[in-house]
């Protein structure tokens, strides 16, 4: 079982207390009429599916409540870092493992 | 060699020591005419129907670890057909009817033993869906019938069908032809046929890139071993599907989960079918050995390593012994996880690929095994005609497009 940071409550809890939420930073489109059915398939169904660090969501169902993004190794099943909804994909370096959370930059 | 009682006595005489390499290792070739990555199952049955029945010898299947090592020697061993959709019954019963007699055709015993699998009903809701199930079966010609608490009882009489339980036993579903194979001699019989036909199995070499020539159509495959040439691929990789079609550059509508089983200490004879329950979620045999063989869910998120959580075999635990309070003392003895790959629509994709001579088969998810023969048939068909069967015609890659989906995610045994 996992132990999960939620970055909301920050401290770790256990894998029971979320549900995962799939892929992460998958933009829903809002000029939905001009889309392609190819395009819809692949905002529906097709996914990464990485062998590596992998953007997830995750729901602290039986905590706060609050959905956030998670970077976790799915070959390890390690997790790298969590973070709050709305902040971009966070810089890894890859040497050093530091990462450093990016703010949504508009 | 032939099995036979004639060449056990022979050997026997020389005190089992001349029995022949069954599928030697071999060394690859710089060109095959079809090289099938994953030496599972359905990658071991894919090559052998390719030789037995189309004749192409000159074939190599790779793989990444040891033959039969991923979900064929991970799952749970269960064959049934009872599935909802006209599509699905075609294809599973397909695959049914290759079981029956793939000992004698394989000449190795793979000990398909129909004992039957039993769905039980637990609430209304179970008992109309379930008839529902019965009546397509029947209508497709698939083997199913619907039988009362008190029948479900007299077929497997360590269940308790009193009307104050949690979930009482409000009937069940039973498809007599369904049962249970022995999942490691399936692997191995299929790698001694093809063997013996001229096939290659080349095993811990993985692939590492699908080469491609300037018309976009496959030319080889790129592994540890070096090029391989082959103007036709075949895919069956399971859980990592996706990863090698990545090296061609498809993406494809997969996420890998792991999925658990565990297995118990060996006792006598005690459940003589297969019983899985939908809505307590719990699904369990027992094995040839007396072990009883029980499947877990998915874990909830996508991962590659081949493990999972505790707290999945324990809330699987509990479903089990919520239907067999018998179970409650029994001790568990060993658990392991496999990586499958799920679909949006839990039906698998079996066919041609946008990339010319490239072909798949996967997205088989939680329930790959019982197709093994089947899957693999229509695979060769389907690699030798560069079209599709009209059985694997409807698993195709462009229903995520159309829409004409097979949504067999609504209509599981067993919610995944």
């Amino acid at each position: 079982m996992f132990e999960i940071h939620c970055p909301y409550c920050e401290e770790k809890k256990p894998e029971i207390e979320f549900a995962y939420a799939g892929e992460a930073h998958i933009v829903r489109e809002t000029k939905a009429d001009d889309l392609s059915d190819q395009e819809w398939a692949e905002f529906l169904f097709y996914r990464d599916n990485k062998r590596d660090d992998h953007h997830e969501r995750w729901w602290h169902q039986h905590g706060c409540n609050m959905f956030f993004n998670a970077v976790r190794n799915t070959q390890t099943d390690k997790f790298v870092t969590t973070y709050k909804m709305g902040l971009n994909r966070p810089k890894i370096n890859p040497s050093t493992n530091n990462i450093k959370a990016v703010q949504n930059g508009k | 060699m032939k099995f036979s009682a004639s060449s056990l006595f022979a050997n026997a005489l020389s005190g089992h020591k001349k029995w022949p390499e069954q599928f030697p290792d071999k060394e690859p070739k710089k060109e095959y005419d079809v090289v099938i990555v994953g030496a599972g199952g359905h990658g071991l049955g894919a090559a052998y129907y390719l030789a037995k029945k189309y004749g192409i010898t000159n074939i190599a299947v790779i793989e990444k670890g040891w033959l039969g090592g991923g979900n064929t020697a991970r799952n749970t061993t269960i064959i049934r057909s009872n599935y909802l959709y006209d599509e699905s019954m075609a294809i599973y019963d397909h695959a049914v009817d290759l079981w029956d007699g793939l000992s004698q055709e394989l000449n190795y015993n793979t000990m398909f033993s129909k004992r039957g699998v039993l769905m039980l009903a637990h609430n209304v809701h179970d008992v109309q869906s379930f008839h529902r199930h019965v009546h397509a079966n029947r209508l497709n010609g698939v083997d199913n019938k619907w039988l009362s608490p008190e029948e479900c009882k007299k077929f497997v009489p360590i269940l308790d069908i009193s009307a104050n339980r949690h979930y009482p036993v409000m009937g069940g579903a039973l498809q007599m032809r369904a049962g249970t194979a022995r999942h490691d001699s399936v692997a191995w019989g299929y790698a001694r046929a093809a063997s013996q036909l001229g096939v290659d199995i080349i095993q811990n070499c993985a692939v590492t890139g699908i080469r491609r020539g300037k018309d976009g159509a496959v030319e080889g495959v790129e592994t540890e071993k070096g090029f391989i040439a082959a103007k036709k691929i075949g895919v069956s990789a399971a859980g990592h599907s996706s990863t090698v079609m990545e090296m061609a550059g498809l993406r494809f509508p997969l996420e890998s989960y792991p999925l658990q089983a565990l297995v118990s200490e060996p006792v006598k004879p005690v459940l003589n079918c297969v019983v899985m329950s939908n809505a307590v979620h719990a699904y369990i045999s027992q094995s040839d050995k007396g072990e009883l063989v029980i499947g877990a869910g998915t874990d909830q998120y996508t991962s590659y390593s081949q493990r999972g959580a505790l707290h999945i075999l324990e809330h699987t635990l509990m479903s089990i012994c919520e239907i067999f309070p018998i179970f409650k003392r029994m001790r568990m003895l060993r658990s392991w996880g496999g990586i499958v790959d799920v679909t949006p629509d839990r039906s698998p994709i079996l066919g041609k690929t946008p990339i010319e001579g490239l072909y798949v088969n996967c997205g088989w998810g939680t329930g790959g095994f019982k197709a093994t023969p089947g899957a693999a048939d229509l695979f060769a068909y389907t690699i030798v005609h560069d079209e599709p069967h009209k059985i694997n015609a409807p698993y195709n890659l462009e229903r995520f497009v159309t829409g004409r989906l097979i949504d067999e995610a609504a209509a599981a045994a067993v919610a995944h």
